[in-house]
């Protein structure tokens, strides 16, 4: 046996960039044991989305088992998954993958990362739309993607099919009595960040 | 006997999904299925809620529930299986203390007690069931080779959902056979079909997209029925990016099942809205029919042709399952 192991055989070090505090909030967000995770890779195997993510669900599960935190937030596979929820139906050990994913995209916004750009600018869009009409105004949240996306002629061609149809409100179609000032109301205190603490949240504006 | 249920229709469905909420409610209507709206019912938060932030998705979707318990409403259904998904999950997490609390600082007031949601799907299939649609069928859609496509989330993750096989979903099978329907096996039933990322990553959704027009061509489907309205928006509206992206050049109409149960109830065009399809439903009626008749001038020829070989005339057509094993 030769003195010292040729470089493929050395032991890794696990330890090395474990960040327990990440691992921990992971478990803590999602509520799933993420330990039971074995590794199958069933959830890769049905994943409709493998095609397009640069590191494969199961491999972003592995990625927080060890605690590697800026691997797992910085790629672009949280951004790219759908919710379709193949991946918590099929998975042996009952780990929800989906909303794990969902918890990885929340911590990944918080920490400024959004590698696929424009899935954040649609979700911000929509969102906005919501905010602003309490329902979601198709047309105004297609005229604004398109504006910021920088796209703005990629869906131009549906217009003429959806006009022909009736399909294209030119007006929001807004909820009527108090209902949009409610829903405007919830995006305030959401920016305020009411819900982190929601016990001291009067406390911590007194303290303000 | 009638049955009346909250009722919450979906952005969508007051856009470019007017064809499912109108066809539902006539369906619902012709079927004894009173539905009552959630009063001033607001976005439910849908797929963009949840990946911002889980409490925000909770709370936009709780004020609904709220405002269905105020009116009285202890069921309430919805066509569009991402409201559903939206519904279902605030309802389910609100249980958990801690969360509650989140969400009860974001709404500034008591979140509600549990409210049952479920599809109009499910409701149809429970309620009025396979036999119950078949007693009031005027116009069997006889020959109609019909792809059933749930898309993902109506039917999974199946500990929320409870309803139907995450798997192999036949709620939409049985209503449409029903309905006089031929139901073609179609392996993608549940397969994603690239769901919202057709404005911010078109390629993915014409990829998804692509697969599943695939499939349904090559199962035989005159017809893919949906459930859901983005699934209906992508395969249907994008059809011509989709057939760009793929080079193919596929025609199969996407009418919302509702679309196609109300055809069977005989029910007025303009409850069903059929123009509002971009790919027309009616080649694909007349393909079927034609189909049909052929089938069956086949079969009386050649009852015909063995009648005369048995040198027994016959004035009925035989058809080969009711005749006697040799």
């Amino acid at each position: 046996m030769p003195a010292t192991p040729p470089r493929a055989m050395q032991a890794m070090d696990l330890d090395a960039g474990r960040d327990q505090a990440f691992m921990d909030q992971v478990a803590h967000e999602s509520g799933q044991d993420l330990k039971s995770c074995y590794q199958c890779g069933n959830c890769t195997a049905g994943c409709a989305y493998s095609h397009d993510y640069d590191i494969p669900v199961h491999q972003v599960m592995r990625l927080v088992q060890l605690g590697l935190k800026d691997a797992a937030l910085s790629c672009r596979s949280i951004w790219l998954c759908a919710t379709c929820q193949a991946c918590t139906t099929r998975c042996p050990n009952n780990i929800q993958v989906a909303t794990v994913m969902d918890v990885l995209r929340h911590m990944a916004r918080r920490a400024g990362h959004a590698p696929e750009r424009l899935v954040k600018t649609f979700a911000d869009s929509f969102l906005a739309s919501v905010a602003r009409h309490g329902r979601v105004f198709e047309a105004g949240l297609a005229a604004c993607f398109a504006l910021k996306s920088g796209k703005p002629m990629q869906d131009a061609g549906l217009g003429p099919a959806m006009l022909s149809r009736g399909k294209l409100a030119f007006l929001p179609h807004e909820p009527g009595g108090s209902a949009k000032a409610e829903v405007a109301a919830i995006f305030e205190r959401f920016a305020q960040g009411r819900h982190r603490a929601p016990a001291t949240g009067t406390k911590a504006e007194d303290k303000a | 006997m009638s049955l009346r249920l909250g009722y919450y229709p979906g952005c969508s469905q007051s856009g470019t999904a007017a064809e499912y909420d109108i066809s539902t409610r006539a369906c619902c209507r012709a079927l004894g299925m009173e539905l009552a709206d959630v009063p001033n019912w607001t976005c439910c938060g849908s797929t963009p809620a949840h990946t911002v932030d889980h409490h925000l998705a909770g709370a936009l979707a709780a004020r609904n529930l709220l405002q269905a318990e105020k009116a009285g409403l202890e069921r309430v259904v919805t066509p569009c299986p991402s409201c559903l998904a939206a519904l279902k999950t605030a309802d389910s997490h609100l249980a958990d203390e801690a969360y509650k609390a989140g969400v009860e600082a974001l709404l500034g007031r008591p979140a509600p007690g549990p409210v049952d949601c479920q599809s109009t799907l499910q409701a149809l299939f429970e309620h009025i069931g396979p036999e119950g649609v078949k007693a009031r069928v005027k116009r069997p859609l006889t020959g109609l080779r019909v792809a059933t496509y749930y898309g993902c989330i109506l039917n999974r993750p199946p500990g929320l959902m409870a309803f139907d096989d995450p798997e192999n979903p036949v709620a939409m099978d049985r209503l449409l056979e029903a309905c006089g329907a031929t139901v073609v096996d179609f392996p993608f039933k549940t397969e994603c079909c690239g769901a919202a990322f057709g404005m911010p990553r078109l390629d993915v959704m014409q990829r998804l997209s692509a697969r599943i027009l695939d499939m349904a061509e090559s199962v035989g489907a005159d017809v893919i029925a949906v459930a859901c309205p983005l699934c209906q928006m992508n395969l249907d509206l994008r059809r011509g990016q989709v057939n760009a992206a793929s080079g193919r050049d596929i025609r199969l109409p996407v009418p919302y099942f509702t679309q196609l149960m109300g055809l069977a109830l005989g029910l007025p065009e303009a409850e069903l809205c059929l123009p509002k399809l971009v790919l027309p439903l009616e080649p694909a009626l007349a393909a079927a029919q034609q189909r049909e008749a052929a089938g069956r001038a086949e079969a009386q020829a050649r009852a015909a042709a063995k009648a005369a070989k048995n040198g027994t005339p016959r004035s009925e057509p035989v058809c080969k399952e009711d005749a006697p094993c040799a």
